[in-house]
């Protein structure tokens, strides 16, 4: 076991599959040389040479482009967007062409291609860096969308999503690159895609959240537990599919929930999550199940992040909510 | 002293030619080097080609084809360019290129289900190197770009290339992949079919350049044009872009004049915008008619053997169409199976409501 920051456990997860699968390639904007804008691939080249992870031209459709290819010749991309607001620019290669492939050509084809980007808000970046944009992916059939909260679960979720055969976009929280250290194993290990965690388990209410929410909801549950409610929180960790049975086994038992995203109100996936428990636990609820989530804006100028954000006080508010519903 | 840059390419880069509408070679050092029996192979697939279209054409106003884009007047540039190739070589077509698929062995019957709107179509054959049509007009420019680069990571002599029209050299996508192939050196083939229209959009409204050739400038790679009515100059560049290609040389760009003697699909109605005049200008270019005449001024072709293969087509045609009518059925189990490897759960769950 190693102490590791989650980008030093992603790094960690593309050198034990560049180690282990001759196929691996990883390419973007200023991955080999330097390793990344975050050293996320830091040393990786040097490690590996330059066939095996380089630095493309600046065009975010062509990098997209070139890992469907890639793909199709029976490699394995690792193909990073710089910045989670540059997937635009390479929606059409992400969602039209690596997430159907499989389907229009019968499974002739596949994609096993991961999309790694940096993403999440509070670090005062400039525009467009910080974007919750996993709604618009996780809406495309053909793609799964994963997003980790803690060094242990990038590490295994990133490994099973570079020895999926089907293609996967990899959400990495900016703010939880260096928030802390955990354990995190040397040898290599997988944590199963569409699986959710109960990080917390509680009895009363239950918290539904994915990356940096998870700390955010985790600190809400530490005040309500002083007025003696009790929250259960669950790290969706893939949001696209969801694990709906795990929060269907949760809401059982607590009969109230709510979801908190850092996307806005009508992005992200906590509608879905909502429409889900309602469909399978409607007559476990309490009552209903509340959305905590960014307000329906552009994502906000940096000099009023923190407000915009949700926090642990409007979680708690809606917590409260639900408990004196 | 070079001319400042908007003076150095006003003017039109200057196509290839072979062999004149009358059918002589007036280029012997750029006749490819074709044996008897390949130049009448060469004939078979291009009348074969444009009686499949006639034929086409009817089924889809029966009803018993869905998506078809005409291919009428570009037998020269798809036959050739695709004959030019090894089988290993690999295709990526925009939606218009089907002859390129079949002639590198997609079975004529798939492609009549593609146009009908069936998986099947799409199910590439174990041995068969070619990517489904793409509608996305400039992604597939970006997969022959990665297949490339697949090509060279393997060390393998092999070629990709991928079509696109004079439209779909307006696209950020035909660029990004032009730039990409040169910068990594990739042996790509970028051939792009210049029939004049994107739709209704005359070529003159896609861009300033005098030529789509003159866009490789801007990516640092070899850009050529040839005339895309005569099936000799494009099999020569393309062989040429290929040999290149294939010795580490890198990506070419090639511009093949050519003309849809119909209009963009079976929804279009090309005499809003194209005039009976022009049409007949080209006609008297007509790829087809042309290599007729050099093969029969060989003794290697009559109007037999034009008959023979028409029929032969129209034949073929006939016993494909049956059998792509008489594929099973799809069903929506069917659909999700082939989403993922693994099928979530929620999505194996919604089999239940089809059932």
């Amino acid at each position: 076991m190693a102490q590791m920051n989650m980008k030093e456990a992603i790094r960690d997860a593309m050198r034990v599959e560049l180690k282990r699968d001759p196929g691996v390639l990883i390419f973007g904007e200023d991955v080999g040389h330097v390793g990344g804008v975050f050293r996320a691939t830091e040393g990786l080249q040097k490690e590996f040479g330059e066939d095996r992870v380089f630095d493309t031209p600046l065009a975010e459709s062509a990098i997209g482009g070139l890992a469907v290819g890639l793909g199709v010749q029976g490699f394995r991309p690792i193909a990073e967007i710089q910045f989670v607001g540059f997937i635009f620019e390479a929606l059409d290669q992400m969602v039209i062409q690596a997430a159907r492939l499989r389907y229009r050509t019968g499974g002739k084809y596949t994609s096993p291609v991961v999309f790694r980007t940096p993403f999440g808000g509070g670090v005062k970046a400039a525009e467009l860096h910080t974007d919750s944009l996993e709604g618009l992916i996780a809406q495309s059939p053909g793609i799964k969308v994963v997003i980790p909260s803690n060094p242990y679960d990038a590490k295994g979720l990133l490994i099973a999503a570079i020895r999926d055969n089907d293609p996967v976009f990899f959400m990495e929280h900016l703010n939880l690159y260096h928030a802390f250290r955990a354990e995190v194993p040397e040898e290599d290990y997988t944590v199963e895609i569409g699986k959710a965690n109960v990080v917390r388990e509680g009895s009363d209410v239950t918290i539904i959240a994915y990356g940096l929410m998870v700390h955010t909801a985790t600190k809400a549950a530490d005040e309500l537990e002083k007025s003696g409610i009790k929250a259960e929180i669950i790290d969706l960790r893939t949001v696209s599919p969801i694990d709906i049975d795990t929060i269907v086994e949760s809401v059982k038992k607590t009969n109230r929930a709510i979801v908190v995203q850092e996307a806005q109100k009508s992005a992200g996936v906590a509608a879905e999550v909502i429409a889900q428990i309602n469909e399978k636990a409607i007559l476990h609820l309490e009552a209903p199940v509340l959305r905590i989530a960014g307000p329906d804006t552009v994502y906000p100028f940096a000099q009023i992040e923190d407000t915009w954000l949700p926090n642990p006080a409007r979680i708690i508010a809606g917590v409260k909510k639900v408990m004196e519903f | 002293m070079s001319k400042v840059p908007y003076e150095v390419y006003t003017e039109d880069v200057e196509a290839l030619t072979v062999l004149s509408p009358a059918g002589e070679v007036i280029n012997k050092d750029k006749m490819p080097a074709l044996t008897d029996d390949q130049l009448k192979e060469i004939a078979y697939r291009m009348i074969f080609t444009r009686t499949w279209d006639d034929r086409a054409v009817n089924l889809g106003r029966q009803g018993r084809l869905g998506f078809y884009a005409p291919t009428s007047g570009q037998e020269a540039t798809m036959v050739g360019s695709e004959f030019a190739l090894e089988k290993e070589d690999f295709v990526c077509p925009g939606y218009r290129d089907i002859p390129q698929l079949v002639w590198h062995g997609l079975p004529l019957h798939q492609a009549f289900l593609y146009s009908r709107g069936h998986q099947h179509g799409g199910e590439i054959p174990e041995d068969v190197s070619v990517l489904p049509p793409q509608i996305i007009i400039g992604a597939q420019i970006l997969h022959a770009v990665g297949i490339a680069m697949g090509f060279k990571l393997k060390n393998q002599k092999n070629v990709a290339i991928t079509y696109t029209g004079d439209g779909g050299s307006s696209e950020g996508d035909f660029y990004e992949g032009l730039n990409f192939a040169g910068r990594f050196k990739l042996p790509v083939i970028f051939f792009v079919q210049n029939n004049g229209y994107a739709i209704t959009t005359p070529f003159a409204k896609q861009t300033a350049a005098k030529s789509i050739a003159h866009k490789a400038v801007s990516a640092g790679i070899t850009g050529v044009k040839v005339d895309g009515m005569d099936i000799f100059a494009v099999i020569q560049a393309v062989k040429e872009a290929a040999e290149r290609a294939r010795n580490g040389e890198g990506p070419t760009l090639i511009e093949a004049v050519t003309y849809r003697f119909r209009p963009h699909s079976l929804s279009d109605d090309a005499s809003k915008y194209r005039t009976k005049e022009e049409e007949g200008q080209w006609n008297e270019k007509d790829p087809i008619a042309r290599v007729v005449k050099y093969l029969e001024s060989k003794g290697l072709w009559s109007d037999e053997d034009t008959q023979r293969v028409k029929d032969e087509a129209k034949a073929k045609v006939n016993e494909e169409i049956k059998i792509a009518e008489k594929t099973e059925k799809m069903t929506i189990s069917g659909l999700i199976d082939s989403m993922f490897e693994t099928t979530p759960k929620d999505l194996e769950a919604q089999k239940a409501d089809f059932e």
